[in-house]
């Protein structure tokens, strides 16, 4: 942490829309949407989903209504961050071809941006820098990607209301988180007052608190702070037991429990678009009518389709249980080996999504032998 | 490589945009296979190693990971050769000359065939899989004399989808290496073996302490390979394999290619099986 905790009134969250906004960024926050917490552009404070809660489960996800006016008052919504750097269709380029056959190549630039991301959850905010390490850390760069990344800036909320579908304490990235921010808010809402504690992450969120005239946040404000996150740790809906993941996963790829789980799951791939660490994409060839136009697009796609992993003669992962193997041991292994981090943040999405409710911490569970903690 | 970014929001130097090469020739090898020689329009070379693939796209058609086929010691046209299985390959072959192809690439590891200078070399392969070997062959017999025996086992399923037929003799004949050519299935007048390339291994001459084994073709004749191989003492460390995955990238982002831990793209696609052997022998993985 670069600068001392201060606080924002609302008024001062108005402000600090307002002048990100002077500041060029395209405000990116939570609002509401056909009964769900979608991210989207704001213009005002107003957008946000004020008093609006949420109540989730195993293939279950409601709004609800809050009586304290709260603007944070929910857990992570039905997609993270995610579409935003790394959107689920991206154009790579354009060519023209002459008569002769010859062409040439338009790469694409990016439109858009750059981004003050309001609102992101612990969960989210580590997934963020997980695609930083799967797209930009490597031999290669997801050159849009970065480019967006690069103009990007990161105003997470502490979660003091855990969806019970939530296990980010397990996974150590929420529900307030140490780092990787530029502004880390925390709402603090006790009779009528209503606060915003802000940790600093970095000299530019610094500077914008200067620029807002943000005062110092005192011992009692940084300490209400600290209680809701330690409450909200306790309240997660679900726990995911990380000890030895990886061996456990590897040394269970042929378990017989692959088979009871591909008797539930319907490969519908949902649970790969609404992750927020998912990155697996393909490309799409576009081309007119006359053949002398084409482009080139990146899309998301997902291990649980049969034609992920199409090799002339056949798919490698043919049958439903290779592919949610494939799917979770990815996440909870071999990402590991891959990356040095967990692929999973703990988000729940997956087990919100799935219109069966195949929920990732259970199977985890049963693999290890133990009952899972889904409090129902 | 890394990209550059620039504040305006471009994109600079992005991976995901191929190079144009324009098409000088195609010679067809088998009925279904062909070999192409591709021209860079900006006329800078494409450096590769020995067992490394481009990504090549047919203009608004699609892009498919094929191993280049040239000599990576010597100047010349990019080369690869194609067997004709579907909507890309298909375009590709039978793109008329003058053509322009557009190329990523080269990704992947390569077969360092030179680690095994002192040593013997058995190559084993069949179909198509002769194509990917065919820089390491190359590179190795420029300096034949640094290697003692060279093996070659080659399978096809007919005597006509034999594949670099003359290029083989003259390996034989000239150029010092074993060539054994075996097919699933001989007609009449077929005077050559018939059987499956991993029954010549057993009886194959080469000292298992001191060789290098290259194979490559379908996952199946390699598990059953490598278990010859290592059944005659080569170590597992020694006996490289070029695996075939879905490759949408080829370089690490869009993971396809993942066998658990491995990017076959960019860990791989030539890897030992001392690192496959476990993953190779789990279904599906
Ligand atoms: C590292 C590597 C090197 C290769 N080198 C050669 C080579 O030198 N010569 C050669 O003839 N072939 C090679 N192949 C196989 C070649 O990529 C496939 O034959 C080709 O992708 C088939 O595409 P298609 O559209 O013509 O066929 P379709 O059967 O219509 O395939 C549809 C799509 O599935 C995918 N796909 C299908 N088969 C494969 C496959 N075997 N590997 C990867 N993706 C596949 C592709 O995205 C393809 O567009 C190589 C594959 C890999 C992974
Ligand atoms: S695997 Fe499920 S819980 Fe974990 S990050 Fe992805 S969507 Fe969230
Ligand atoms: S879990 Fe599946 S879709 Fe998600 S990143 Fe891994 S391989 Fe790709
Ligand atoms: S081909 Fe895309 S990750 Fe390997």
């Amino acid at each position: 942490m670069t600068s001392t905790t201060r606080t924002l009134k609302v008024e001062g969250l108005r402000k600090l829309v307002e002048e990100l906004r002077a500041r060029g960024f395209t405000v990116i926050a939570p609002t509401v949407r056909d009964g769900a917490i979608v991210n989207a552009p704001i213009e005002s404070i107003d957008q946000l989903p004020r008093g609006v809660g949420d109540q989730q489960d195993a293939a279950h996800y409601r709004l609800t209504e809050r009586a304290d006016g709260a603007y944070f008052g929910y857990a992570a919504g039905a997609q993270s961050m995610k579409p935003v750097l790394f959107p689920a269709e991206e154009l790579l380029w354009r060519g023209k071809r002459d008569a002769a056959g010859a062409f040439t190549v338009q790469p694409a630039s990016n439109e858009g941006g750059p981004y003050a991301l309001l609102g992101v959850r612990g969960c989210d905010l580590k997934a963020i820098h997980i695609h930083d390490a799967v797209l930009t850390s490597r031999g290669f760069s997801d050159a849009h990607y970065a480019a967006r990344r690069a103009g990007a800036l990161l105003i997470s909320v502490t979660c003091g209301s855990p969806a019970g579908t939530c296990f980010c304490a397990s996974v150590g990235t929420g529900p307030r988180p140490s780092e990787g921010y530029d502004l880390s808010l925390t709402e603090v809402i006790k009779g009528s007052s209503h606060t915003f504690v802000v940790a600093v992450g970095t000299e530019r969120g610094a500077e914008i608190m200067d620029a807002l005239g943000a005062s110092t946040a005192s011992e009692a404000e940084m300490a209400a702070a600290d209680d809701i996150a330690k409450d909200a740790a306790l309240n997660m809906g679900r726990e995911l037991n990380t000890d030895g993941l990886k061996y456990l996963m590897y040394a269970n790829a042929e378990s017989s429990h692959w088979d009871d789980v591909a008797s539930r799951c319907l490969s519908c791939t949902n649970c790969t678009l609404v992750c927020p660490t998912c990155f697996c994409t393909s490309v799409e060839d576009v081309s007119d009518l006359t053949g002398q136009e084409a482009s080139r697009h990146r899309v998301w796609d997902s291990c649980f389709s049969e034609d992920f992993s199409y090799i002339h003669g056949g798919s490698v992962r043919e049958s439903p249980r290779s592919r949610y193997r494939q799917w979770i041991t990815h996440k909870l292994a071999s990402w590991e080996d891959q990356f040095g981090m967990t692929g999973c943040v703990g988000c729940g999405r997956c087990i919100t999504w799935c219109p069966v409710g195949i929920d990732i911490t259970a199977e985890a569970a049963a693999l290890r032998g133990t009952p899972s903690k889904a409090r129902k | 490589m890394t990209s550059t970014v620039s504040r305006s929001g471009a994109v600079a130097a992005d991976p995901m945009v191929p190079r144009t090469f324009t098409l000088l020739s195609t010679h067809a090898d088998t009925r279904d296979t062909f070999t192409l020689e591709l021209e860079p329009t900006d006329g800078v070379r494409l450096e590769f190693r020995a067992g490394q693939f481009t990504m090549l796209s047919a203009f608004g058609i699609g892009e498919v990971p094929i191993s280049i086929s040239g000599s990576p010691i010597e100047d010349g046209p990019l080369i690869h050769t194609i067997r004709s299985v579907g909507g890309v390959s298909n375009a590709i072959v039978t793109s008329a000359p003058g053509t322009q192809l557009g190329v990523r690439g080269p990704f992947g590891t390569s077969w360092d065939v030179t680690d095994a200078k002192g040593g013997d070399v058995v190559i084993i392969t069949g179909g198509i899989g002769l194509a990917p070997l065919r820089p390491a062959i190359l590179e190795l017999l420029a300096e034949r004399d640094q290697y003692n025996r060279v093996v070659l086992l080659y399978g096809a399923r007919t005597p006509e989808d034999i594949l670099f037929g003359d290029e083989m003799r003259k390996w034989a004949d000239r150029l010092g290496m074993t060539v054994e050519v075996t097919v699933d299935n001989g007609p009449h007048g077929w005077k050559g073996r018939v059987g499956f390339v991993t029954q010549l291994i057993s009886r194959a001459s080469f000292d298992p302490a001191q060789t290098i084994a290259l194979v490559c073709g379908p996952e199946v004749m390699m598990r059953a390979s490598a278990n010859e191989l290592r059944q005659r003492g080569v170590p597992a460390g020694k006996i490289r394999l070029s695996m075939e995955r879905n490759m949408k990238c080829g370089i690490g982002l869009c993971g396809h290619c993942q066998l658990r831990e491995h990017f076959i793209c960019a860990d791989g696609p030539i890897l030992t099986y001392e690192v496959l052997a476990p993953l190779m022998q789990k279904w599906e993985l």
